[in-house]
């Protein structure tokens, strides 16, 4: 009797959760296939069912390639830097002594501002006339850089402002990692007299890979997702060169109003996510007390 | 001893350089926000005075022209009320949820949780164009209505995952006597579980704060007249006409965008820390 009524009250209390993941993820996600595979146009009356046909375009055309190409880069190249970059300045931080708090509030700073906006300054910084990094190349003698005119440079100030705003956030959960690490492991090192870099390959790494794992596949599934960014810095080009999937399924789907095709772009994060989501989920979960 | 010590002041050196290289890069672009806002047209169009800092004068032309000559004012409204609303709906559905799923015991609760977690990892960008479509539907593009709507579809999944990390760790022997003396799950949840809780919902709040006003698809993409625009997405779009970017006040438009998620960061800076170790990873 009282289980029975406990059940009841906590499907209640579920229900709301259970009308927003119905709702706003699930439905859309099958929407989002079904879409994909009709001929869908923005404002269109008349939809006609097409099979494979949007993917079938796809797979032929070549700005979808550079797409996925983009997305590869990116996803490597930022995830490595950030990973790096991260790891230092965490081990910068806590080898400070009294003023961490405050250091570590400030580095959090390009991750906690909203990102479209603080894209915005970069872009000032990348600007083609007025750049402050050619004005300062400039006095060294070196020729301004056309940044965001240039394919190679696009991306490359696209990557660079990925780090930007996810390095703070890799730091702190490093810094995290480094603070549970006994103090007693080095010690014991050095009573055997072992070399900085091979405590810090025996002791430190060793203690890092379980946060990193989550923290891996997280920053995965947010970067291959990335949107602002792209739109803010580059609109996707110089020619539509600089499309992640995001952009270019906007580009398609709302700039180019064929909803069916864009929507088909989009899915291809599908798989990622559910890579990551499976690799994730047991140690989460168990973390959680489930 | 004599070397010991160079070693260490060595490796205290290299650690305050690189320090300061981190802070040069991370805090740069905000600095670089700020001052060009400040700065007069023709020092800002003109490559050979020093561009780092303001030397003809500092002038409050590029704010005033936001205000006079732009919708800004109404974006800064539609953003807060935006925010105000999806919170408020955010922590009364996740708290209702984790609540249940870390309390109670019930079939399909473990599938429940994964789902929340799996829906958490789903990102907007998968979501857009689907969701413009019921936005369309339902009659709301084009209002601030159907961003009020779609937004949830972040925040609740990820708040709903955080509450129930801090709900965990409320021991239940402080509900049980209350539950004895005849108290409901909901008077529970609301009179011992949310004030002890609290950090939490703080944390909660934040986090829901920042991403809402931070969102800068949804409205991209559902959002077309200048008045229903949230900030981010009028700033970045009303401010660029055509090839023309007035970069004065796209960068005074920028400063005052990221001043209410900075105000509340020096406040609750302490939350955020906690909140990221806690799980909230957006990366």
């Amino acid at each position: 009797m009282h289980a029975k009524r406990e059940r009841r009250t906590a499907y209640a209390m579920l229900l709301p959760l259970l009308f927003v993941l119905l709702s706003l993820i699930a439905y859309p996600l099958y929407s989002s296939i079904s879409l994909s595979l009709t001929d869908h146009r923005v404002g269109s009356t008349s939809t006609k069912f097409i099979g494979l046909q949007n993917y079938a375009e796809l797979i032929q055309w070549s700005l979808f390639h550079d797409a996925l190409v983009n997305s590869l880069l990116y996803v490597v190249f930022a995830l490595t830097l950030k990973t790096i970059l991260g790891l230092t300045l965490a081990m910068v931080i806590e080898s400070l002594g009294k003023p961490k708090f405050i250091f570590r509030a400030l580095i959090l700073l390009p991750w906690v501002l909203p990102d479209a906006i603080s894209a915005l300054s970069w872009r000032w910084i990348f600007d083609p006339s007025y750049s402050v990094l050619n004005w300062i190349l400039n006095r060294f003698g070196i020729e301004s850089i056309s940044w965001l005119g240039d394919v190679g440079w696009a991306r490359f100030a696209i990557i660079t402002v990925n780090i930007w705003r996810g390095v703070p956030f890799f730091a702190l959960i490093f810094s995290a990692g480094l603070v549970t690490i006994p103090n007693e492991l080095y010690e014991a090192a050095d009573v055997d007299g072992a070399r900085g870099y091979t405590k810090f390959l025996k002791i430190t790494i060793p203690h890092m890979i379980p946060p990193f794992n989550t923290l891996l596949l997280f920053s995965m599934t947010r970067t291959v997702a990335e949107f602002n960014i792209v739109r803010v810095l580059t609109g996707g080009g110089p020619f539509n060169k600089t499309h992640l999937l995001g952009t270019l399924a906007y580009h398609i789907g709302l700039s180019g109003a064929q909803l069916g095709k864009g929507a088909a772009v989009s899915l291809f994060l599908f798989p990622v996510l559910l890579i990551a989501t499976i690799f994730s989920i047991r140690s989460i979960l168990k973390e959680r007390g489930f | 001893m004599g070397y010991k010590f160079r070693k260490r002041v060595r490796g205290r050196i290299v650690s305050y350089i690189l320090l300061f290289a981190f802070l040069l890069f991370l805090l740069f672009p905000i600095y670089w926000m700020i001052i060009t806002s400040l700065k007069q047209n023709k020092e800002l169009y003109n490559f050979e005075m020093n561009p780092l800092l303001v030397t003809q004068g500092i002038t409050l032309r590029h704010y005033s022209y936001l205000f006079e000559r732009t919708n800004f004012m109404v974006w800064m409204r539609n953003s807060i009320i935006i925010c105000l609303t999806v919170i408020v709906f955010t922590i009364v559905v996740s708290s209702l949820a984790a609540y249940s799923l870390s309390r109670l015991r019930f079939k399909g609760r473990w599938t429940m949780a994964l789902a929340v977690f799996a829906a958490y990892l789903v990102p907007p960008t998968l979501l857009f164009i689907p969701l413009y479509r019921i936005v369309v539907l339902l009659d709301l593009p084009d209002t601030i209505l159907g961003l009020i709507v779609t937004y949830p579809s972040f925040t609740v999944p990820f708040s709903t995952w955080l509450l129930i990390g801090y709900f965990r760790n409320i021991p239940s022997s402080l509900e049980e006597s209350a539950l004895v003396d005849g108290a409901t799950r909901l008077q529970v949840l609301w009179r011992i579980v949310l004030p002890v809780a609290l950090p939490g919902v703080a944390t909660v709040t934040i986090f829901s704060f920042t991403l809402s006003w931070a969102q800068f698809l949804f409205p991209s993409a559902f959002i077309s007249s200048s008045i229903k625009k949230p900030l981010a997405v009028g700033v970045v779009s009303e401010l660029i006409r055509g090839d023309i970017f007035h970069w004065g006040s796209l960068m005074a438009g920028a400063s005052l965008g990221i001043i209410p998620v900075l105000l509340i960061y020096v406040f609750f800076s302490r939350f955020f820390i906690r909140g990221i170790m806690a799980g909230s990873l957006k990366g």
